[in-house]
């Protein structure tokens, strides 16, 4: 195909161009033509189709999420906000710690292991971009029912490449999520959470200011993989039949990442950057947009220059490529010798592929023709914003009336086959088929991971500083309601946090959902949206970015409102942590917070059949003051260990917690059935010593949360009431069902 | 007394065995693949890691990293050296050690805490350890089932050069449950799991692990 100019594109403003195979829509189109006052050029268009995509632009969202910055919450502790690569948050003694959680939802459906593995690594990149060294990843996980075929082809796949990338870039995995619904059958979510840590003078933003400044390209070389990723694949919905698009996944290799983060944070170390920006998402389109608006908006590019693997690729192609492991970096020209030694000292390769002008467009040539001439933010920033329209789903009203009333046990013998149900059902089991095939050792800095409640890494060994991050969601509630379901799932990350001892600070979020062009999807996403804004100004905690996974449906059918939240938390010692679990008999277990009798969106009633019912309403002032007591205790030492209550109930925490160490416990509990399954939000177990146990009545007065005496620790088994499970036959409850169902 | 550690590309637990040898009281040494130099140091750990990525085969071209020709030779004259999971894999590539490192039996990156029982302890590595002391640390591969042929296996086994064995469910399909072996001087040991990951129970499964870096120590002090 002959090279399409901006000089053709003004002799030939009628030539008919394939827009809409490129997924943008007529007006879309018409705009760009008003914009640049001419037809784009082939490769302008290539740009603008990527970069004005739902997933690069946020079109749908961008309305709704424009609340997390008119709700924003006034604090210090944030030092880089929404808008950068990922947000940063100073977290004391001089460090600054950046997270961010990323969707790679469609890719790990069409190729589960690279779609996984690439997940991860572009995330990484978030957060090398940001000047910081990653030290932890994290991956919540969502698939369809455990025993559908396509879950045996996708989550196999989805693991190991998870395991795959992250281990080899030696990132230690300290937690997740693994969920099962049939709405995710065909639309697995694979979101990846990375954690990176520097101090407050590396922070490094995506700018290009400095007229003669190189602008250089990194990394490895560009090939014809993942051509359109972000548009024609992650923007649409998947239709049961049409052609494959496995050529837009993109394919990794974690060895050149690993080399790739060493080389940059050498080349940080000796602040030998202006700018920085990595290549995701829209590849070279979206780097270099994004770098020249964050400056004056000049830059001259060759695009020629570029290093191939694939010398066929057409300088479209070139443009929209997302070839993993690449880097664009603004260097000073005095220090460019220095930048190319370290390049070559790691072997990657490294190309001056143009410079910062003092103009105001971005302009790019391929053999000496200029083939883009366009106002840069035109394309990184200036896109289409939709007010798209959003109505309340009928289906609302209707669950709302079902009567939720699963069976609930009384009977010793009923009590033990329902410990043993909760222990084995897929969403409750153990997890370590999965985890077991992540390194969580690598760096030495972990201190918690699977199955505690949060992930904890130490970031100084002097001091044992440390950080602690929790993902979390429960769409069970946010379809009921998402508006609280957002709040709720925002509490109990915090609350995950909190039970350490760590010290809830900031946020982020994935918001997974079907449509936009659903109204009924819209309206999911606004309040969920609305909910977490909400929430998260009355819990004083910013929210530092995100990401948004629409279209994550099949036909009409969508997945569950899965708002995915993350909360960071920083702990000044972390060898102080309240662990998950007790080591010793004889202490008393007492439950904090008060116990409902709604089932409505529980794991109990979901093995049940039962979808509806009316989800519980956050009190995050309850939760505040829960935080408060746990952070309270932690600092005194009070407490031999602390779990959180969530999908499961208290059922599963004891589970989790007399497995731990094999270490069992006599629990006594009225209305029994209730107590065990109910998943009323704001509780944790807590396990003291009979000598403290008037303490902590007296902290939780102090705090206005109910505590009631619930048991004792010690023995080889589980004891509630009359029922007798012993430790050994819940073991393999608990620990066959991944194996059976997955090898 | 001062312990290299060398880092390839790829290389992931080098601060770790750096960390391992400043809590035994060393002091540790980087060492870069690609410089000649061995920088005065009194013995040498290759730790974990995807070095190169694992291209080819795991260890398959560190081995002719320029660190590893002062490397052999030092080795060969007695100086001690270990290899941890990549490490054990560089040296069986090398032939410092016999046999080799294949792909897990399970076909899966297995990460877990792992018994294993300490059956010779008058190597350089494991002589602050108890004959057949179990101890459990961290095991994370892909590929750390031990092979060799019979012969070289009635070898290892008739000269008490299994230093360490895999106690309980074999984790990886390794033969006889290998999970360490040594040069006939045993001054070189292959480990497959890490006891720099289990340097005190605050970041691993407990500090069960320090003695290979603590006995190393010793034996240079001998």
């Amino acid at each position: 195909m002959a090279l399409d100019t901006v000089a053709i594109a003004k002799a030939n403003p009628d030539t008919e161009q394939p827009f809409a195979a490129l997924g943008l829509k007529p007006d879309e189109y018409a705009s760009i033509k008003e914009i640049l006052g001419r037809r784009p050029t082939s490769s302008e268009l290539a740009m603008y189709s990527v970069m004005w995509s739902e997933h690069c632009s946020y079109k749908s969202s961008k309305v709704h999420l424009k609340q997390f910055g008119e709700k924003a919450v006034k604090t210090d502790a944030l030092l880089v906000g929404i808008g950068e690569n990922a947000g940063v948050v100073d977290v004391g003694q001089g460090y600054a710690v950046t997270f961010k959680i990323e969707s790679h939802n469609h890719p790990s459906f069409i190729e589960p292991y690279q779609g996984a593995a690439t997940g991860v690594g572009g995330i990484v990149r978030d957060i090398l971009t940001m000047g910081a060294r990653p030290i932890a990843v994290m991956d919540p996980l969502r698939f369809g029912p455990a025993d559908a075929p396509d879950t045996r082809r996708v989550l196999p796949g989805i693991v190991s490449g998870v395991g795959g990338y992250g281990n080899c870039l030696g990132l230690p995995n300290i937690g997740g999520e693994v969920v099962f619904d049939e709405t995710y059958l065909g639309n697995p979510l694979v979101n990846a959470l990375c954690v990176g840590v520097m101090k407050h003078s590396d922070i490094k933003l995506a700018k290009a200011a400095g007229a003669g400044n190189l602008v250089v390209l990194y990394g490895a070389k560009t090939g014809g993989d993942g051509i359109g990723g972000v548009s024609v694949l992650a923007s649409e919905t998947f239709e049961s039949k049409g052609p494959a698009k496995r050529p837009a996944v993109q394919v990794g290799d974690p060895f050149v990442e690993k080399v790739l983060i060493e080389c940059s944070l050498e080349i940080f170390a000796e602040d030998l950057v202006v700018g920085i920006q990595d290549l995701g998402g829209a590849g070279l389109s979206c780097a270099t947009s994004e770098l020249a608006s964050g400056g004056s908006g000049g830059m001259k590019v060759q695009l020629d220059k570029v290093p191939l693997r694939d010398p066929s690729l057409s300088p479209e192609e070139i443009l929209m490529s997302e070839s993993q492991e690449r880097m664009c970096a603004i260097v000073e020209p005095s220090k460019i010798d220095r930048f190319l030694e370290i390049c070559k000292k790691w072997d990657v390769t490294s190309t001056v592929i143009g410079e910062v002008t003092d103009g105001t467009h971005l302009e790019i040539t391929f053999n000496g023709e200029l083939i883009v001439d366009v106002p840069p933010r035109t394309v990184a920033h200036d896109g289409p914003v939709y007010n798209r329209p959003l109505a309340k789903p009928a289906y609302i009203d209707q669950v709302a009336k079902e009567v939720i009333n699963p069976p609930l046990p009384t009977t010793a013998a009923e009590i033990k086959e329902t410990i043993l149900k909760v222990a084995a059902t897929p969403n409750l089991a153990d997890k370590s088929w999965v985890t077991d095939q992540y390194d969580r050792y690598v760096q030495g800095n972990t201190i918690q991971s699977q199955p505690d409640d949060s992930g904890m890494v130490r970031i100084d060994e002097k001091t044992n500083l440390g950080v602690a991050v929790s993902t979390d969601a429960n769409a069970n509630w946010s379809y009921l309601n998402p508006y609280e379901g957002a709040k709720l799932a925002l509490a109990e990350a915090a609350r995950n946090i909190a039970t350490a001892g760590a010290k809830p600070l900031a946020v982020t979020n994935c918001l997974n959902f079907g449509s936009p062009e659903d109204p009924g999807v819209m309206w999911q996403f606004a309040e969920s949206v609305r909910g977490l804004a909400d929430g998260c100004l009355e819990m004083g905690l910013p929210v530092t970015g995100g990401n948004v996974s629409f279209y994550n449906q099949t036909g009409t059918t969508a997945i569950l409102p899965t708002p995915v939240i993350g909360v960071l938390g920083v702990i000044e010692d972390v060898r102080t942590r309240t662990p998950m679990s007790f080591k010793d008999a004889g202490l008393e277990l007492f439950l904090l917070g008060a116990t409902d009798d709604n089932l409505s969106g529980s794991e109990w009633a979901y093995i049940h059949g039962m979808r509806g019912g009316i989800a519980p309403t956050a009190d995050l002032q309850r939760e505040m003051r829960l935080i408060e007591l746990l952070l309270s205790a932690n600092k005194s030492a009070l407490f031999a260990a602390a779990h959180d209550l969530s999908q499961g109930g208290l059922a599963i925490s004891l589970i989790e917690m007399v497995l731990r160490h094999g270490v069992g416990a006599q629990v006594t509990l009225d209305k029994v059935g209730v107590a065990l399954l109910s998943e009323t939000p704001g509780r944790v177990v807590v396990a003291v010593k009979p000598s403290q146990a008037a303490e902590l009545e007296a902290l939780a007065t102090k705090h206005s949360i109910p505590v009631a005496k619930i048991g004792t620790t010690g023995g080889d088994a589980l004891v509630i009431n009359d029922a007798n499970i012993p430790l050994a036959e819940l073991r393999t409850a608990h620990t066959e069902t991944f194996k059976k169902l997955f090898g | 007394m001062k312990i290299g550690v060398v880092t390839f590309p790829g290389t992931l637990d080098d601060r770790d065995a750096a960390r391992a040898v400043r809590y035994a009281g060393g002091e540790a040494i980087e060492l870069w693949h690609d410089d000649a130099d061995l920088k005065g140091v009194d013995a040498v750990i290759l730790p974990g890691g995807f070095s190169y990525g694992d291209y080819l085969r795991c260890g398959a071209i560190s081995r002719f990293s320029p660190v590893m020709e002062p490397l052999i030779a030092a080795a060969k004259g007695g100086m001690p050296l270990l290899g941890i999971c990549n490490g054990f894999q560089v040296l069986a590539e090398a032939h410092l050690i016999p046999g080799a490192l294949t792909r897990n039996q399970h076909l899966h990156f297995l990460c877990t805490d792992q018994a294993i029982r300490i059956e010779n302890n008058s190597t350089a590595w494991t002589n602050s350890y108890s004959k057949d002391e179990e101890i459990v640390i961290p095991l994370k591969n892909g590929e750390g089932s031990y092979q060799c042929d019979d012969e070289t296996l009635k070898m290892l086994e008739g000269e008490g050069r299994i230093v360490a064995r895999y106690v309980g469910e074999n984790p990886n399909g390794s033969r006889n449950l290998i999970a360490g072996i040594s040069n006939e001087r045993g001054n070189i040991v292959g480990l497959m799991p890490h006891p720099e990951h289990a340097i005190d129970s605050l970041t691993g499964p407990g500090d069960q692990g320090l003695g290979f870096f603590t006995s190393v120590l010793k034996a240079m002090v001998k």
